[in-house]
């Protein structure tokens, strides 16, 4: 009888449950010049729409799914836990530094070599770049609009964001080895907002490994932004290792701004998550910028990866070659839909985009929606998507030397994905990328 | 101990168009078996039947491998019972390396739960291409990935070195292959021959034969065997070509 009544009441007193869309983020412990714009980014996140079907942004995606209502941002994990994740932290040999977060908190950030010191290198987590850095972080963060249709959810990300690696590589330095850093999301329905911003000064150069994974298979948010900014002549290459629980919906954002005569090569692989939006838009601004854009996706079960990428040709004589390579398996999806974009002034554009399905079950399903918008002259473009199955020869000259067909399948899987690590200039990137991709598919 | 083929029908699968009419050959241990026949009599389509291949469907006949029929066993399984297939196109299979393709399919072998010893393999691997005259660096590259024709044929010999058949079954292997290279290929299948190993060689030029030396030559046309005889044959073929065994075999129409 009691217990009938406590119940009651209590259900009657109980708050509704604070979510990532209804809980506003703690201002008060950021700087204020920073807590301003946090304020506003949050007031943003709240007045913009969720992206409807009809939103060509979102054209083939299940905008149902999006409903962030279960999620949290994610508390401590525990003493025992931060061991395990430390321990775990480890994907490339020799690299220069390592930052490892686990739920938005820092768990250790180790400057390994020599030139990351020497040089006036400033690689620090994202709390205290914001303190130490106004300057670069005014100039820089989050500098870049939201083109390809998540406006709505680098707010959100903006609003909460505390955690992530800020790095500033001055004029003419370079890093010989990559940097790591590692983001783990660990209890279910939790959220977190990796942040990544990479700043390379002319003539400078440097690579940087993003690894997100999830700590547990259950349910998770993370709402993530990279974003690089490469100076005249600087050369920056960008690896984002996705590995979240296979219950996790993820975004990665990513603007990435190319000046006169600098590089900038991006490579995403794809192997965790339920869902997955990754948004990449280059802005290749100075003559002579090249953007490689790269991507990587094992897609399995019923994990959806919807990928939409902008290159966008500012100037004259650039150059933009994005491939993306998906295998598709089970149920999964994959949709892709990317435009090349060259402005009036930019002739001399050099822009390939290509996208590679391919399909391993009936029940798979890819979409690709390649574009052009071409408003300046002498300009060399080439867009295409194909999608194919495997190829029965293949098959069988693979079978006819005794490997089983489940084996060959498998091989010719991997050969197809793995090609794209070739154009990664770093041999243990490549083996780390090979093992993580063998792992995935078996 | 032989690979016997039987009385062997197979047409093209979903289609129906009937490409081996009732084939019919031994292929002994010990023994090489060549076989010549003019474009389009059936000679790759005998050996793609042979290995499994999807496209072609069995109506009739049967194929021993040492007594027992492989004709329900799937591609892998009739590799690792002892045949091998050395293919007039190999395939090419980007992205995947040429040592761990091979490496693949020697681990098949393996017991379950054995891992192949990697030195050991490597040791091997390098012993083979030595003696094929291949340079190491295609260790590392995709399989057949733009090799030349040539480089194709060799690689080819180097994953029957690797994989020790009971039965090679040789699709002109020599087409495409310079003077030294069919020395050096030759020299390759030379070494293999012997009591516990038997081929076919499919080919369109005597010439090879003077290098792999026959115990016997058939004549395929038109989906069967037309005539058996000796080396002697390959060199009456060489000076007068196919038509008058074409007339012989001519078969009454709508047979
Ligand atoms: N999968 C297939 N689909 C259609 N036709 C086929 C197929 N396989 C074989 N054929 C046809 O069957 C015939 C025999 O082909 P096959 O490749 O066996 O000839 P071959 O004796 O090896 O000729 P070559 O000396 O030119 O290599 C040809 O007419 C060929 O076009
Ligand atoms: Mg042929």
């Amino acid at each position: 009888m009691n217990a009938v009544v406590e119940a009651s009441e209590r259900g009657a007193q109980i708050p509704e449950c604070p979510t990532v869309m209804t809980e506003s983020p703690d201002f008060a412990s950021r700087p204020a010049y920073f807590r301003g714009r946090q304020q506003a980014a949050w007031e943003r996140f709240q007045s913009l729409p969720m992206p409807a079907r009809t939103d060509e942004a979102w054209r083939f995606a299940d905008v149902k799914a999006l409903d962030l209502s279960p999620y949290r941002a994610a508390g401590a994990v525990s003493d025992a836990q931060q061991a395990v994740l430390l321990a775990r932290s480890r994907g490339l040999g020799e690299t220069a530094g390592r930052m490892v977060f686990a739920n938005d908190r820092l768990l250790s950030h180790e400057v390994l070599a020599d030139d990351m010191r020497a040089k006036g290198v400033i690689w620090l987590p994202l709390e205290q770049a914001l303190v130490e850095q106004r300057d670069l972080i005014e100039r820089h963060f989050m500098s870049g609009d939201s083109l390809l249709g998540s406006a709505k959810f680098a707010a959100l990300h903006e609003a909460h964001v505390k955690a992530g690696s800020f790095l500033h590589v001055p004029r003419g330095v370079e890093v010989a080895l990559p940097i790591e850093v590692f983001h783990w999301l660990s209890g279910d329905g939790a959220a977190v907002f990796p942040h990544t911003l990479i700043v390379a000064d002319e003539c400078s150069k440097v690579t940087v490994v993003d690894s997100f994974a999830g700590a547990s298979d259950g349910p998770g948010f993370a709402c993530g932004v990279n974003d690089i900014v490469v100076g005249n002549g600087a050369s920056v290459t960008y690896v984002a290792i996705q590995r979240w629980s296979e219950k996790t919906l993820a975004f990665h954002l990513n603007n990435t701004s190319v000046a006169r005569d600098a590089t900038a090569l991006a490579l995403r692989l794809n192997l965790g998550g339920a869902r997955v939006r990754d948004e990449a838009a280059s802005h290749l601004r100075g003559q002579g910028g090249r953007s490689d854009m790269l991507s990587v996706s094992a897609a399995a079960g019923a994990q959806i990866f919807d990928q939409r990428t902008l290159q966008i040709h500012e100037q004259p004589d650039t150059a933009s070659d994005l491939l993306y390579k998906n295998a598709l398996n089970d149920r999964a999806r994959t949709i892709f839909t990317g435009l090349i974009r060259v402005e009036p002034v930019a002739h001399k554009t050099d822009a390939y985009q290509k996208v590679r399905n391919l399909i391993l079950s009936n029940e798979a399903e890819a979409n690709s929606a390649p574009g052009l918008e071409i408003e300046a002259d002498d300009v060399r473009c080439t867009h295409g998507a194909t999608s194919g199955t495997l190829e029965e020869d293949e098959m069988f000259y693979l079978q006819s030397r005794g490997i089983p067909r489940w084996e060959a399948q498998q091989l010719i899987t991997f050969g197809f994905l793995s090609e794209v690590f070739d154009r990664l200039p770093c041999a243990s990137l490549r083996d780390h990328l090979t093992d993580l991709l063998h792992e995935k598919l078996g | 101990m032989s690979l016997e083929i039987k009385n062997l029908h197979a047409r093209i699968a979903g289609n129906g168009t009937e490409i081996l009419r009732g084939l019919t050959l031994t292929i002994e241990k010990g023994k090489v078996h060549a076989i010549m026949g003019p474009n389009g009599s059936g000679k790759s389509t005998l050996s793609k039947v042979l290995g499994g291949h999807p496209d072609y469907e069995i109506t009739d006949g049967d194929v021993l491998l040492d007594g027992a029929s492989i004709l329900g066993m799937e591609p892998d399984e009739r590799s690792r019972a002892g045949l091998f297939l050395a293919f007039q196109y190999p395939m090419e299979i980007p992205g995947v390396s040429n040592a761990n393709f091979i490496r693949a399919a020697l681990q098949a072998r393996m017991p379950e739960g054995e891992e192949l010893e990697a030195t050991d393999y490597y040791a091997q691997l390098y012993e083979k291409m030595d003696m094929l005259e291949m340079d190491r660096k295609f260790t590392a590259r995709s399989v057949n990935e733009g090799f030349s024709g040539g480089e194709k044929k060799r690689n080819e010999i180097l994953q029957m070195l690797m994989l020790k058949p009971k039965y090679a079954i040789l699709d002109e292997t020599d087409s495409g292959l310079d003077i030294d290279a069919l020395r050096v290929v030759s020299k390759g299948v030379n070494s293999q021959r012997g009591a516990e190993r038997g081929f076919l060689v499919i080919t369109h030029y005597q010439r090879l034969l003077d290098y792999i030396v026959p115990d016997e030559v058939s004549v395929l046309v038109g989906g069967r065997i037309a005539m058996s005889g000796s080396k002697a044959l390959a060199l009456e073929l060489e000076a007068k070509g196919y038509d008058w065994i074409k007339e012989d075999a001519a078969e009454p129409a709508c047979a």
